[in-house]
């Protein structure tokens, strides 16, 4: 990626000449090459490809043949390369995207029974419970009511757990971080349909069902930020919902756990207390050194990675961009530090505006690599003052059996060779 | 700019109607046809800790001994433990170790959500096939293997929100969710 430092002696345009076909005949190695391959093979401007008449226009236009992009289905910490059936997650490529948002497929994907097939026209919503009024919503109906639009992170409460007890040092940023992606949704205000079936004022939580094999089910409690700003959704990113996104619709809580936006909505039921359905206590709590567990650690802390140069990249002495993503489910991200030596001293790095409160921010810092063996770790900083834990603060609180809710600094350990690799601090 | 175009005209029309639909309230909307508790029943599956929600009927640990071998030792293992799938027996003492084992057991609070659970996602390739009787009868058949409730023993709706499950204290709410505020 970065070209060789240029030798001092020569002249600035020799060394301009130089730099430019050093990056050129490097550009291949890298970040940038993980994604699109062949640009080294682009040398003098002599060789130009015929130019001829290209493929019609379509329908629908599809990814350059020279674009590898896909997520990678996961099981629990350390159960890779598995078959179709054995996996429970896909993680979005972190290291291969640029900017904030996620395109549509390759959204990280949790399903707890796979990805059911729903007939839009045969698909209900069914809201009731302690309600003056119990009510059946079609989806027609839904895509004709006050609508939403809403940038935000959705990420997996598994995020980061490959790392609570040790760091497998072949891992890449799309395993330790893959499990979050932004999108724009799209849908109605869950305080329309509060509103429309009347919820009783004695009603703190409501369950949501979905209407995949499993039925998951999750208990959410009825605080106004979580009735103000949770959507009833049908889109995303300008489209209906893809099947494994929970179409025709589901909910969407920005800033909290994954599995609390649950998929393929068919139910939403108010009570006055926590049903206590099988994923609110058996798996998404978590368990402390002391072997009690924490319960409903609803909401995604503080958070950043380094996206490159992130795990099993190589980088070369000289320019190095540093660059990664930021995000926190308390509110916007205002600052991200950037430590080139292992945690000892901290930059500033640069936020692409605007920041969105409960979405992804885009940090870029600028670095020259003196070809020394160093660590290179991030820290972020939200706007209700919560700062990112180092991994001794995380562990020192929650123990390594936790498995959920892993916030920890990244730090990524950068030989003498340039190998970048995956450890704990 | 002009609205000349009839078009343009109908959905300008169409944008203010929703526009004043949103300042009127979303109770001046006509949304959503009326359930009734007939058909409600159908769909209103959950059980809550104090045994909200369970169905009439019984299972016997003997009767959910021949159900597990028939529908769930495949997954779990001929007695919870060495399956494909999660271990549902055993672990009790390990929460606090390095190696945690989390079973039903050893781990789940409340004997009402195994109900839930089995009724609901169970068995995983057939959800919803196995009857209130013998969903009964599989969770009285794993809370005896776990050494919970007696090899004789029958689970109903009364008995079954009774049961306590060993890790029952084992869970520290987040303070945030202890009490619930809100304004609507």
């Amino acid at each position: 990626m970065p070209p060789p430092d240029p030798d001092p002696a020569l002249g600035r345009m020799q060394r301009k000449r130089l730099s430019r076909r050093s990056f050129l005949a490097t550009a291949s190695t890298g970040a940038a090459g993980a994604a699109i391959a062949g640009t080294a093979a682009a040398g003098t401007l002599a060789d130009v490809p015929e130019r001829l008449p290209g493929a019609p226009v379509g329908a629908r236009s599809a990814r350059s043949p020279h674009v590898d992009l896909g997520r990678i289905p996961e099981a629990t910490p350390g159960r890779r390369n598995l078959a179709p059936e054995d996996a429970i997650n896909s993680k979005t490529p972190l290291h291969k995207l640029v900017g904030v948002v996620t395109p549509s497929d390759l959204h990280y994907e949790r399903s707890h029974s796979g990805v059911p097939d729903l007939d839009p026209a045969q698909h209900r919503l069914l809201v009731h419970g302690m309600t003056k009024k119990s009510l059946v919503f079609t989806m027609d109906e839904l895509w004709a009511m006050p609508s939403v639009s809403r940038i935000a992170f959705l990420e997996c409460s598994g995020n980061g757990w490959e790392n609570w007890k040790a760091a497998d040092e072949t891992l890449t940023v799309q395993h330790t971080h893959g499990l979050i992606s932004t999108h724009e949704w799209t849908g109605v205000p869950l305080s329309v349909l509060i509103d429309l079936v009347g919820k009783e004022r004695g009603s703190t939580w409501m369950l949501a069902e979905g209407g995949d094999a499993t039925g998951l089910a999750r208990s959410i409690p009825l605080t106004d930020e979580i009735m103000n700003e949770t959507i009833v959704a049908y889109a995303q990113n300008g489209e209906p919902l893809r099947p494994a996104h929970g179409y025709p619709v589901r909910l969407l809580i920005p800033g909290w756990e994954g599995n609390l936006s649950i998929k393929w909505l068919r139910r939403l039921k108010f009570g006055d207390a926590p049903f206590m359905t099988r994923w609110e206590t058996a798996r998404y709590t978590s368990l402390m050194a002391n072997g009690k567990a924490k319960q409903f650690q609803l909401r995604q802390e503080i958070n950043s990675v380094i996206t490159a140069p992130s795990g099993m990249m190589e980088i070369r002495p000289g320019y190095n961009r540093i660059t990664g993503l930021a995000w926190s489910g308390h509110g916007s991200i205002v600052r991200v530090e950037v430590s080139t030596d292992g945690g000892r001293t901290w930059a500033d790095a640069t936020l692409n505006r605007p920041v969105l409160p409960k979405a992804q921010a885009r940090f870029h810092l600028d670095w020259r690599w003196d070809g020394k063996p160093t660590k290179i770790v991030s820290r972020s900083t939200d706007d209700k003052g919560h700062v990112q834990p180092d991994r001794k603060t995380v562990i020192g609180e929650m123990g390594t059996n936790a498995l959920f809710h892993y916030n920890a600094q990244q730090t990524w350990s950068i030989d003498d060779a340039g190998r970048v690799r995956n450890v704990l601090s | 700019m002009s609205c000349r175009n009839p078009l343009l005209a109908v959905a300008s029309a169409a944008i203010a109607a929703v526009a004043l639909a949103g300042a009127a309230g979303a109770s001046a909307l006509e949304f959503g046809r009326p359930a009734s508790p007939d058909e409600i029943a159908l769909w209103d599956i959950d059980i809550s800790p104090d045994g909200r929600g369970l169905p009439k009927g019984s299972g016997t640990v003997a009767r959910g001994k021949a159900v597990y071998a028939e529908q769930c030792a495949a997954c779990h293992g001929t007695d919870g433990t060495g399956g494909l799938k999660d271990r549902l027996v055993g672990g009790q003492g390990t929460l606090a170790s390095d190696k945690p084992v989390k079973t039903v057991g050893s781990y789940w609070p409340y004997a009402t959500t195994l109900f839930d659970y089995v009724r609901r996602a169970m068995p995983y390739q057939a959800p919803g096939t196995l009857g209130v009787d013998d969903t009964y009868a599989v969770s009285a058949y794993i809370l005896s293997l776990n050494g919970i409730v007696a090899g004789d023993a029958t689970l109903d709706q009364a008995s079954l929100p009774r049961v306590v499950m060993p890790n029952r204290d084992g869970f520290v709410p987040e303070p945030e969710f202890r009490t619930i505020t809100n304004s609507r």
